[in-house]
């Protein structure tokens, strides 16, 4: 089973992401049954139905908003944020919104062009699960980018993490 | 200056180790070349025309004599013996070898130096006026506010990927030394009615492919907020700036399309839930900081040192660099003193090795021990007594650190261009140094008097050209290096974008190009007018005719 960063750990995980080609319509879509993350506009059109299903989570890409969600951020167990490129860092701001301004507890993962470079970028806003993209890190390596996460021991500035700047989290010799 | 203490120290060293995994990694082929190159960028390293190119953080200018000789060292060790200080007051190394960066990031970290954000699309090192702290037309000084900014600032998790480079000015005196409008955050210190301290605040100015002046997003944001109000502005800006295309993705386009008014609607909007939250600024902090930046152990002296005075009537040559290279300190019987890295045997802003281990000599003997790096490309050592001026002077002649030209035509900001950068339309060091050539007499260079010509080999403007009285900028035409002259850019508290005169001109008419517009300057300025109070007076058509002759501006005329 794939591996994907969870705490700080590794787990098994077999989520599906749900991506849409340009013939679905989210409308007409029949969703199979098994752990699956679903475009925001499928949740749009489903959402009666969908909502409430411990399995199922939206995924939203960089350019939407994710302020769109939080009508329905008490039925949505997990969001998946997608990083279309590794360089496009607006999902850092998406994630620390949902965590700091709408107050959302669940599961927030990082996808799509997810390396291990960011992952402690990704952690200090928000993400507490990274899925990078299948066959981009086989288990061994996966295993050994958990260092990444501690990249930083004590970073400067507040976060999700450390809601604390440093300078009120220490004591500073002045 | 701000010295690290353990948790300063932790980061840069676990940034070296960081660096050190990735660049293993990468050698091992387990990054790709586009997956390392922001890392890099973001750890000031290019790869440029012959080698890479490593560009060192000088936080808001500031340098020890140790930090210094450092750079002396490494100029020597790793590098083909001199470095290059920037218009980002930053230093830069030409010829290190890749696999060697992770041993230099270690050695400048035992200097409490480091890269980081000296490249990439992420904030970038903060800048500053090169004379915080002795200058006389100062208010507040800059210099702890640039060190908090830059905490903040230093691997800031939500904005390590923005969608461009973002650069923060910051001044505290009355002239703007720092080109705070032409900065993606400019910040202008100041005091209320009341006396409490805060910034006005700038946005969305910037040179590049499209120069805009900043607009003035705030008039006074009081210090204890100035960290959570820059963080509302990059996370509309994180947000909403343009990904699709590189030249459009500053700030100042995103301000530009939304008008000020609703990008300050959207800032403020934000701001509510920052204001007042834990990034809030403390007055221990604050102290904290501003204890580094104290005031040095200055003597009683008297205004006017006898045996300056004297050295100054007896020695032209002396007198001459007096004039130019030494300036008013707010502390009687001390001046600053500009060490020039304009000899025109040299590229500007190149220094030596041994040049760097001099200037740290210097800086101990006679200014406490530190040196700045402006963003002309000049050092400074700021704090020097009158009565040792003429030795220093002594000294600095013997190395080529005394040219007498600070603010005259041949003092000029001029990019690294073709000769190194992989980006560059066009060489930019061979043009300074044929116009340095063209202009070799002190007393025609001193008639001239105080005047800015910048260059820069491409659109991305490092050389700051559309803020030079006289601007160069290499364009390239149909594969041939061919330079645009502008005219009227100023820096400062009237910042001005310059205006291009008209076609293009090939390197070998480069010096007889400036001379044709300085002839046409001598022949119309009124008393007293400097160049570029005369451009504003008259406007280009006299410079266009000067340049161009009658018969072509006739034709460009018809043909408009
Ligand atoms: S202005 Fe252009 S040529 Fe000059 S250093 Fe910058 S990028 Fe390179």
């Amino acid at each position: 089973m794939p591996k994907i960063i969870k705490n700080g750990q590794l787990i098994d995980d077999d989520t599906r992401i749900l991506i849409l080609d340009e013939s679905q319509a989210p409308e007409e879509l029949t969703l199979a049954a098994g752990p699956v993350f679903v475009p925001f506009a499928v949740w749009q059109a489903h959402s009666g139905q969908l909502s409430g299903r411990a399995d199922l989570g939206v995924w939203l890409d960089s350019h939407e908003d994710v302020a769109e969600l939080v009508p329905d951020l008490d039925r949505i167990a997990a969001i998946a944020l997608n990083f279309p490129k590794f360089t496009d860092g607006r999902a850092y701001s998406a994630a620390a919104l949902l965590r700091t301004r709408y107050g959302f507890k669940g599961e927030i993962r990082a996808i799509g062009d997810v390396l291990r470079d960011q992952f402690f970028f990704m952690q200090r806003c928000g993400f507490d699960t990274i899925q990078p993209k299948a066959g981009k890190y086989s288990d061994a390596q996966l295993e050994e980018a958990l260092a990444s996460l501690k990249d930083f021991s004590t970073p400067y500035q507040a976060a999700v993490d450390q809601p604390e700047p440093l300078f009120r989290r220490a004591q500073r010799a002045a | 200056m701000y010295r690290y203490d353990p948790y300063d120290q932790k980061i840069v060293d676990e940034r070296v180790a960081q660096f050190r995994d990735q660049t293993r990694r990468y050698l091992a082929g387990e990054l790709t070349d586009e997956e390392f190159r922001p890392l890099r960028l973001q750890n000031g390293l290019y790869i440029q025309r012959h080698a890479p190119m490593l560009r060192v953080a000088v936080p808001y200018g500031l340098l020890s004599s140790t930090q210094v000789r450092k750079m002396a060292h490494i100029a020597r060790t790793y590098d083909k013996g001199y470095a290059h200080i920037t218009t980002r007051q930053n230093v830069q190394f030409n010829w290190p070898e890749l696999k060697l960066v992770p041993e230099i990031l270690a050695e400048l970290a035992t200097v409490e130096m480091h890269a980081i954000q000296t490249s990439g699309a992420c904030i970038r090192n903060i800048t500053s006026d090169p004379f915080a702290g002795v200058a006389g037309d100062e208010q507040i000084d800059p210099r702890p506010w640039g060190e908090i900014l830059r905490q903040w600032s230093t691997f800031h998790p939500e904005f390590a990927f923005l969608p461009r480079k973002f650069k923060i000015a910051i001044n505290g005196a009355k002239e703007d030394r720092a080109v705070i409008q032409c900065h993606d955050i400019g910040l202008e210190l100041k005091r209320d009615a009341a006396g409490e301290i805060g910034f006005r605040v700038l946005v969305g100015g910037g040179m590049g492919r499209t120069p805009v002046i900043g607009a003035e997003i705030s008039a006074f944001v009081p210090w204890q907020h100035i960290i959570t109000y820059c963080e509302a502005i990059l996370r509309v800006y994180n947000r909403h700036g343009r990904r699709d295309n590189l030249y459009k993705a500053r700030i100042k386009i995103l301000v530009k399309a939304l008008g000020i008014d609703e990008f300050r609607r959207q800032v403020e909007e934000e701001w509510v839930f920052g204001k007042n939250g834990p990034n809030t600024l403390t007055e221990a902090e604050v102290a904290r900081v501003a204890g580094h930046f104290t005031t040095p152990a200055y003597e009683t002296l008297p205004a006017d040192d006898a045996g300056y005075l004297s050295q100054h009537a007896a020695n032209p040559a002396f007198a001459a660099w007096t004039r130019r290279n030494v300036l008013a300190h707010k502390v009687p019987g001390y001046a600053v003193v500009v060490v020039s890295l304009k000899d025109p045997s040299r590229a500007p802003g190149d220094v030596t090795d041994a040049q760097l281990d001099l200037v740290a000599d210097w800086a101990d003997a006679y200014s406490f021990g530190e040196i700045r790096a402006t963003h002309e490309q000049n050092l400074v050592l700021a704090d020097v007594k009158q009565s040792e001026l003429f030795a220093l002077w002594e000294k600095a002649r013997a190395a080529n650190l005394a040219t007498p030209t600070f603010g005259l035509l041949t003092d000029m900001i001029c990019c690294p261009g073709g000769d190194f950068c992989s980006l560059a339309n066009a060489k930019s060091i061979p043009i300074a140094n044929a116009i340095q050539a063209r202009f070799d007499d002190l007393d025609y260079l001193y008639d001239i008097g105080d005047i800015e010509l910048n260059i820069s080999g491409c659109m991305n403007s490092c050389g700051h050209h559309h803020v030079g009285h006289i601007g160069v900028l290499g364009v390239d035409k149909n594969g041939e290096e061919w330079y645009q002259v502008s005219l009227g850019g100023s820096q400062g508290n009237h910042t001005s974008i310059g205006k291009v005169i008209g076609r293009s001109f090939a390197a070998a008419e480069m010096p007889d190009v400036v001379s044709k517009i300085i002839n046409v300057y001598l022949a119309q300025r009124q008393d007293g007018e400097r160049f570029i109070e005369t451009v504003r007076r008259t406007g280009l058509d006299p410079f266009k005719l000067g340049v161009y002759g009658e018969a072509a501006v006739k034709e460009r005329k018809q043909n408009a």
